[in-house]
């Protein structure tokens, strides 16, 4: 049973076609990867189903609810989370309170019990603290649990980003490019960390273009070039695509 | 009836061409910074008053003008260079703050190095009112909009005919290319102050025998270009054109025929409404954020 | 990972209480408590406009218009109207947190230089108009304000209105550190972070950037009602670009995003004027030129750069 499911989705800037026409099925509890040359339009999609972008045309289903075109806050509210390619980071804040942010959703809101204090957001603030604390270990990141986050160098950064965005306990969980600029080390544990996610019940949809990591960690590839779908299928299937061994693989089999 | 309107039209075209000289200055210090240069106002206060008190020495008037126009460009690049290019990293509002503070400290300079007093400049012709068509116009009127004219045709050649200029348009565009290219950056960005001091100067010195000069006058002067400049589109020298002479013809029949206690509302609600429905102006670029 | 202990949380809030409840002893004359009481009025406009600017990270240059309507609106229903100065407070605080509220949602579409200038149009908007409405406003020349009274009792004497903007700070900035490190509080400072990390974390920014407009918008009003009661008569300047200007320096000098830094931003900036001459008579050269180098030398503003230096950063 497919939990995302886009229906013919597009998305133009003037006479740019960023996204043509694309049909793409993400099943339940898999790591899916999408991959392709750079402009092929892999952040417009990830842009189109968290509410960044509203698609031009087209539909995007979320576990059979058509969320197309709804804003970014509430398709957080329905299980939708994603990490960015380039990092945003709350750097006026600390590594705590962003996690705690990403946490927003299940803490305590109302707006007088916050300038109040009262004791009902202490106790949610306490446990939003714990829940925090427990992700940035699930990274690898308990040495920075005290840090200031302009303090952390880019690989912890990368890895803060997506324990922010798993504090909001989503069903699906987008990560825009997360080996991008780490080396091989780090990248081996962002696979890690990717597989540990995806066994914890959270579908994954990553934008890579580390071809080891792709390989490596995915249930699934789409391949885009050019704002279309060049192909789909699993890795071994995409591996041996002549389309895309023309369009993409060709040159960069030999990279890192 | 008609001669009444056509009164209305004539002085606000005269004051819109000021207006839109003033928004020219902005438009030129956003294209080569992205930065809305608070103090633009200033310049128009320091061409009107700088020659006043450079003539009160004795310089006859048309050396006097120079010479302010020339103090006006030198603070203009001070400011570039001491208080904005120190501050080049820095957020939004730190450089808003600094522009305004600069104003402040400007207008309080005028203020206590020349006066506090209202200033007229002697009109540049005589000041025999011109008949037409029933509406009458001083020659000032005509100095304004042939000195706009002849500023607007200079700065088009100049930016598209002239090196520097189309560098100065790259920058615009551009900045890291245009640094590849051997493009100076700096400077050119020196030369944009240079240019936004010398516009507001000369609007400054153009309407100072029609509107009398005074160390305040900047503030207004220079939210009135402002207006000016966004309502054709922030960074578009045509924009700023059309701007001005909508904004100064909105202005102008406002006072005539609604009230003329709120004529200088009309260019703060002009700003407002542009940047609510409409804030690319008529002719500017609309811009999207990449992620 | 440390456990907040109360008296660290509220450390800052007991030296404020502190030196206001001693510092009656130690001014020598109803001048001082001039200053120091305006100085608290500036401070609570200046408290909530940090919320606004230093967290959030929105600009406001025309928060003196909001300040204004705060004052007129207790001038004119109570010395027009003869309502009890409560309910006119009241009434005040209501009408500015509407006008604020219809004006946030088209306004804080608007980003940096852009917001700037819708702010200062809005503001220069409100002055013209508080100048205009002589029948209303008493236009240029000014109009009394009768004095404030509660529950029967006239306020009048310094030492009196000295407790009752003392404490209104305390209560701001209590509240406002309660709100800072709250939920809310970090939603805001993520909108300044990065407004789109913020909307896909779940944030709704429009509607927390409208909250604290609104919010800041209403503490400026409240702390123009107390001024007008306080000072006995208003003119149209108290909604003039400079006051605007006046506050946003004060928030920039005593530090952005720091709620203590805005208390001490607004006393440095209230009492320079009125016990140095230099200040005095340029005040506006100085105000630019403070302005100019906090900005240039000094960009976090006074608390925090201090802070810095006395407290290393752990990595």
């Amino acid at each position: 049973m497919s939990l995302l499911e886009l229906k013919g989705l597009s998305k133009s800037f003037g006479g740019v076609h960023a996204v043509q026409d694309l049909e793409y099925s993400v099943e339940r509890g898999k790591v899916h990867s999408i991959i392709g040359p750079n402009g092929a339009g892999k952040t417009t999609l990830f842009n189109m189903v968290t509410g960044v972008y509203a698609p031009t045309s087209g539909t995007v289903h979320f576990a059979a609810q058509d969320i197309t075109g709804l804003p970014a806050h509430t398709l957080t509210a329905l299980g939708i989370s994603r990490s960015f390619q380039n990092l945003q980071i709350f750097f006026n804040m600390t590594v705590m309170e962003n996690i705690l942010v990403g946490r927003h959703l299940h803490c305590r809101r109302g707006f007088v019990q916050s300038l109040l204090h009262t004791p009902a957001i202490v106790r949610s603030d306490e446990s939003a603290r714990l829940r925090a604390a427990e992700l940035l270990q699930w990274v690898g990141l308990e040495a920075y649990i005290s840090a200031h986050a302009d303090s952390l160098p880019y690989g912890a950064l990368k890895r803060m980003e997506i324990a922010r965005a798993l504090a909001s306990e989503p069903r699906i969980l987008l990560l825009d490019e997360p080996a991008a600029g780490l080396n091989s080390k780090e990248t081996r544990e962002i696979d890690e960390l990717i597989q540990q996610i995806s066994n914890s019940g959270v579908t994954v949809i990553l934008v890579e273009h580390d071809m080891r990591l792709v390989m490596g960690v995915s249930d699934h590839i789409l391949v885009m070039d050019q704002g279309q779908k060049l192909a789909e299928g699993t890795a071994r299937e995409i591996r041996e695509n002549p389309d895309v061994i023309t369009a993409y693989l060709g040159t960069g089999a030999s990279q890192d | 009836m008609g001669s009444e309107f056509l009164q209305f039209l004539l002085s606000g075209i005269t004051v819109g061409a000021i207006y839109a000289l003033v928004g020219l200055g902005f438009s030129i210090i956003y294209n080569a910074s992205h930065v809305i240069n608070f103090a633009q106002g200033e310049f128009v206060m320091i061409g009107g008053m700088g020659t006043v008190f450079i003539a009160s020495a004795g310089v006859p008037l048309p050396i006097a003008m120079a010479g302010a126009v020339l103090l006006a460009v030198l603070i203009g690049v001070c400011l570039q260079k001491l208080a904005i290019e120190r501050a080049r990293e820095a957020s939004v509002v730190t450089i808003i703050i600094i522009t305004i503070g600069a104003s402040i400290f400007l207008r309080g300079l005028a203020g206590i190095l020349w006066d506090r007093d209202f200033h007229s400049l002697p009109a540049f012709s005589g000041e025999q009112p011109i008949h037409l068509w029933g509406a009458v116009i001083v020659p000032q009127s005509l100095w304004i909009l042939a000195v706009t004219v002849a500023v607007a045709l200079a700065l088009f050649l100049f930016f598209n005919r002239t090196m520097i200029g189309k560098a100065m348009l790259g920058t615009a565009h551009n900045p890291l290319a245009a640094k590849l290219v051997g493009i100076n950056t700096n400077n050119i960005l020196i030369l944009s102050f240079v240019l936004a001091a010398t516009l507001g100067a000369v609007g400054g010195i153009l309407i100072a025998p029609m509107a009398p000069t005074h160390y305040q006058v900047g503030i207004m002067l220079g939210l009135k270009g402002f207006s000016a400049a966004i309502v054709g589109g922030l960074g578009s020298g045509p924009g700023a054109m059309v701007g001005g002479l909508l904004v100064g013809v909105a202005e102008a029949l406002a006072a005539g025929y609604i009230s003329s206690n709120y004529k200088d509302v009309v260019a703060f609600v002009i700003i407002l409404l542009v940047l609510f429905f409409m804030p690319a102006g008529l002719f500017g670029k609309r811009s999207s954020e990449r992620v | 990972m440390k456990k907040p202990a109360i008296a660290s949380r509220y450390y800052g809030v007991f030296v404020l209480a502190a030196v206001i409840a001693i510092l009656p002893l130690f001014l020598p004359n109803n001048f001082y408590f001039d200053v120091a009481i305006n100085g608290g009025i500036a401070a609570i406009v200046c408290v909530g406009l940090n919320l606004l600017i230093g967290y959030a990270g929105q600009i406001s240059l025309g928060h003196a218009g909001f300040f204004a309507l705060g004052a007129y609106s207790s001038a004119i229903l109570t010395d027009t109207y003869g309502w009890p100065p409560l309910m006119s407070l009241g009434a005040g605080l209501l009408a500015v947190a509407v006008l604020a509220f219809v004006i946030a949602r088209p306004i804080l579409r608007l980003r940096g230089h852009y917001l700037a200038m819708a702010t200062l149009g809005m503001g220069i908007i409100i002055s013209i108009v508080l100048n205009q409405e002589v029948n209303l406003t008493g236009g240029p020349d000014g109009m009394p304000v009768p004095s404030f009274s509660m529950f029967g009792r006239e306020i009048n004497s310094e030492l009196a209105w000295f407790w009752i903007v003392g404490g209104s700070l305390i209560i701001s900035v209590w509240l406002a550190l309660n709100l800072i490190d709250s939920a809310v509080g970090r939603a805001l400072r993520a909108v300044h972070g990065s407004e789109i990390a913020a909307r896909t974390a779940g944030i709704d920014t429009t509607r927390y950037k409208i909250l604290i407009f609104v919010v800041s918008a209403v503490m400026a009003a409240y702390a123009g009602s107390l001024f007008a009661h306080y000072t006995g008569f208003l003119t149209p300047s108290e909604a003039g670009f400079f006051r605007s200007i006046e506050f946003v320096t004060m928030v920039v000098l005593g530090g952005m995003a720091s709620v203590f830094g805005s208390v001490i931003g607004a006393a440095i900036l209230t009492a320079l004027p009125q016990f140095l001459t230099i200040f005095h008579d340029y005040e506006h050269v100085m105000f630019g030129l403070v302005m100019m180098l906090t900005m240039i030398f000094m960009p976090k503003g006074l608390l925090p750069s201090l802070r810095n230096r006395i407290y290393k950063r752990s990595a």
